[in-house]
């Protein structure tokens, strides 16, 4: 355990404890925050420096099968972004998707600490846990695909929801997940077995019997109900399309008043019709949100350049393909979901490409509220997350943003109300949407924040006047109380935990699900489950369930 | 008076020497070529430590010893010459934009891949993937000429967009696989699945060639352009038969899979 640690003279800034740029000494011991430390604590003098607790990305895609298919339909990228080792750290190589090693230096690099793969089939959870061993440097976890699920679907047809509750807290379990991710629910296996098709619309039938509002419904009310850490993560449904922005409507409509967090937003707040170019309508969906605090979102802003759509919405990047015109990657798994992978380019002439980036700007600056709204890329399929000291400066800077807008197409802002939007992020507010509103949003009440007890994952950054040099490359990075880096420069090395949820199950579903394993899976039952020997250091967040 | 590098240890392992190229070792004394890095295996020793240096640095580096594990020799070269009073070893002139290397001997794999201009010429024979993209790149050699007067092995010109390669002997299978644009000229003979996939470009051959079933034979003509490409290749010291050059050719469009916009030019002369 690292010795205990005093930060001074650094100007603080932890929202979730109303601490806005005051200039505190903080305390470390033993991995926590602490009230004091002994007189013999190593200081660090963060003089004319601003102190964060470590970043927290709520939503991006960094391990698992589908990542390494992009890594391995990519070796260009690799080449030309190569990651040199350091006395400390290992060699990894870059580009949108980077390898294990580069993925946790990197983050670390940009002060964050903690970082959730947003979409992992449970048949793939084996390999993403491989891959998060081998993840230096950030906490994480992930978000099982519940959503195209057949079994799962079936109980939902026949009305068993006893089973179906049962079923869900069985597969988290087995699968070692956080939450549930619903993807593009119910329109995977039409794109699977019906010549391409997909569902449009939240009231479609994907069958004679189920809707994706059905499937919404009945996952919302389970995760609610057990009271995961982290209610539920959708990837709504008409993702990319014109005229999506109702179908977000819809899908949040479902959720009632119960608690839900919508997936890079952005992607679905587009106006017009179908087959024609999309119009914002960002306005809408902000409109919505004010006045429903269940709901949180993180944005997925869109920034040109290179990257890599990677999705289990089969049929979104089946269509996407069509548009890239090089190489891509579909993938049926099993019965559980769908995959595709395509290398993408954002370029700022393009009439939709800038209207998606102006409406992820639209949707951070016309928030209200900062915990409600935070910050991703949908990381690497927006944009890399080494976009986010540029995003930050986006958000930070009017002068900057409208010096960007001369080089897009007007055309596109012509039909956004970006330019009128003069609002600029304080520190304070930037410290929330990338820190203290995802970890709350998380459920992780040891995150985000630098009060007494919470994990010692600080970031401090030399104070600049350009904001994406600040947030570029951090000063320090103090992961659980251990300096990783020091003066710009790598000092240590950890892998970093995995957190997931443990709800109680009954066995008896086991019986249930096990036939139909051994009806249509490749692999035994038995060998199904993941057990604990894929964990290393790991943290069960326990369900407020639980805690009653 | 040219910069003279002499072999005097063999690697024992492939060694990565990108430095040699007249750009990196401008403006450099003696001393400070031979401290610069290079990678043996995977250490990072002094080029000292295998070659020794002699001469001025005008742009002009003539290299004596057989360097066949020797990689990466005027990589991303902008401009000078390279003279090879030997064997060189995989990935010369990678990306290489500009200047002239010249390989008295045979070269390895990987000669010229996406390079995008400059000349590279190769007295004996070059190995497989010649002015090809690396796995996973849309675009090959992109501009500038590779001429091989011995004979090549296979993948010759793969997902090449711009440019010249001519082999004055002998190609192995699949040349021009899933080329986009660009010329390649064949002497002898060609092996298999020449074209396969390709989009658009030229595959030039001297003799009959296995072609296949996705191409389709369009006509018997006499290119002028062949005949100008021809004579250029005179000056650059290939020997090119007379008939050759006023030669009628087959013309094969192809590959089908791809759209039938590229085409195999075989000779029909007697």
């Amino acid at each position: 355990m690292a010795a205990s640690m005093r930060i001074i003279n650094g100007k603080v800034y932890d929202p979730a404890n109303d601490i806005d740029g005051e200039i505190k000494e903080l305390c470390i011991k033993d991995g926590k925050i602490v009230d004091s430390v002994d007189d013999n604590a190593t200081v660090i003098d963060a003089q004319g420096m601003v102190v964060m607790p470590g970043g927290v990305d709520i939503h991006c895609h960094i391990a698992g099968p589908k990542v390494n298919a992009a890594r391995k339909l990519q070796p260009e990228d690799h080449r030309h972004d190569v990651h040199p080792a350091t006395p400390f750290t290992r060699s990894g190589s870059g580009g949108t998707v980077p390898s294990t090693f580069a993925t946790g230096y990197r983050y670390a690099t940009l002060g964050y600490t903690t970082a959730m793969e947003a979409a992992v089939t449970p048949i793939g959870a084996r390999h993403t846990l491989e891959e998060f061993h081998d993840t230096p440097v950030i906490d994480k976890g992930f978000y099982v695909l519940l959503a195209n699920n057949i079994f799962l679907q079936q109980l939902l047809r026949e009305k068993r929801m006893e089973e179906f509750e049962q079923a869900v807290a069985w597969w988290i379990n087995s699968t070692k997940a956080y939450t549930v991710k619903l993807v593009n629910p119910g329109g995977d296996e039409p794109w699977k077995g019906k010549k391409n098709s997909n569902v449009s619309d939240i009231d479609e039938k994907t069958d004679e019997e189920l809707t994706p509002r059905q499937i919404i419904r009945e996952f919302i009310k389970v995760c609610n109900k057990r009271a995961f850490p982290h209610p539920i993560h959708i990837h709504c449904n008409n993702l990319g399309h014109s005229g999506n922005y109702t179908t977000t409507l819809e899908t949040l409509k479902t959720a009632e008043s119960l608690k839900a967090h919508i997936a890079h937003i952005q992607f679905h707040c587009y106006g017009g019709e179908l087959g024609k170019n999309p119009t914002s309508k960002a306005r809408d969906i902000i409109d919505y949100l004010k006045t429903h605090p269940n709901i949180t979102c993180d944005v997925g802003q869109v920034m040109f350049g290179k990257a890599t759509v990677m999705t289990a919405d089969a049929p979104m990047a089946y269509v996407l393909k069509g548009h890239a015109k090089g190489k891509w990657v579909n993938a049926d798994t099993e019965c559980e979901s769908g995959c595709g992978i395509v290398p993408f380019t954002y370029q700022e002439h393009s009439y939709v490409h800038t209207l998606q980036w102006a409406i992820g700007l639209e949707l951070f600056l016309m928030s209200q509220d900062p915990w409600q709204v935070v910050l991703s890329t949908d990381h690497p399929n927006g944009g890399s997350f080494m976009n986010y000291p540029k995003l930050i400066k986006l958000l930070m800077d009017k002068a900057f943003r409208h010096e960007e807008m001369k080089r897009v197409n007007q055309k596109a802002l012509d039909s956004c109300s970006l330019r009128e939007l003069e609002r600029e992020y304080t520190l304070n507010e930037i410290a929330i949407i990338t820190r203290a509103g995802p970890a709350r949003a998380l459920g992780l009440d040891c995150k985000g924040h630098l009060g007494i007890g919470a994990d010692a994952d600080i970031t401090i950054y030399d104070e600049m006047e350009d904001k994406e040099e600040m947030f570029n490359a951090a000063r320090y990075v103090i992961k659980a109380g251990i300096p990783i880096i020091e003066n710009h420069e790598f000092s240590n090395d950890t892998i970093g935990k995995l957190f997931h949820i443990a709800p109680e199950y009954d066995k008896k579903i086991e019986e249930v699900v096990q036939p139909f394993f051994e009806n249509y899976y490749s692999i035994e039952f038995s060998n199904y489950a993941v057990d604990d020997r894929y964990l290393h250091d790991h943290q069960i967040i326990p369900t407020q369930e639980d805690a009653l | 008076m040219a910069l003279k590098l002499k072999l005097h240890t063999q690697p024992d392992v492939p060694m990565e020497a990108d430095c040699i190229c007249p750009n990196r070792m401008q403006s450099l004394s003696d001393n400070e070529i031979e401290n610069l890095t290079v990678f043996h295996g995977n250490r990072q020793v002094k080029l000292g430590d295998f070659f020794k240096c002699d001469g001025d640095n005008d742009g002009d580096i003539i290299i004596d010893g057989d360097l066949s594990n020797i990689k990466h020799i005027g990589s991303a070269m902008l401009s000078g010459k390279i003279t090879v009073e030997g064997n060189v070893g995989v990935h010369t002139g990678a990306a290489m934009r500009g200047g002239e290397i010249i390989i008295q001997g045979n070269a390895s794999d990987w000669l010229g891949p996406e390079m995008l201009g400059g000349r590279i010429t190769v007295q004996g024979d070059a190995g497989h993937m010649v002015g090809s993209g690396y796995r996973g790149s849309t675009a090959g050699m992109q501009g500038g000429e590779i001429i091989v007067h011995g004979n090549v092995k296979n993948e010759t010109g793969h997902v090449m967009r711009r440019g010249l390669i001519v082999v004055g002997g002998n190609a192995g299978d699949f040349t021009g696989v899933n080329m986009l644009a660009g010329t390649i000229i064949v002497l002898g003979e060609m092996g298999i699945r020449a074209g396969a996939g390709m989009k658009r470009g030229t595959i030039i051959c001297q003799n009959k060639a296995e072609i296949l079933p996705t191409f389709t034979q369009s006509c018997d003509y006499q290119p002028s352009f062949i005949r100008r490409y021809l004579k250029y290749l005179t000056t650059l010291g290939l020997s090119i038969n007379e008939s050759l050059i006023n030669g009628p050719f087959e013309r094969w469009c192809g590959d089908s899979v791809e759209l039938n916009r590229g085409e195999i030019l075989l000779y029909a002369g007697k």
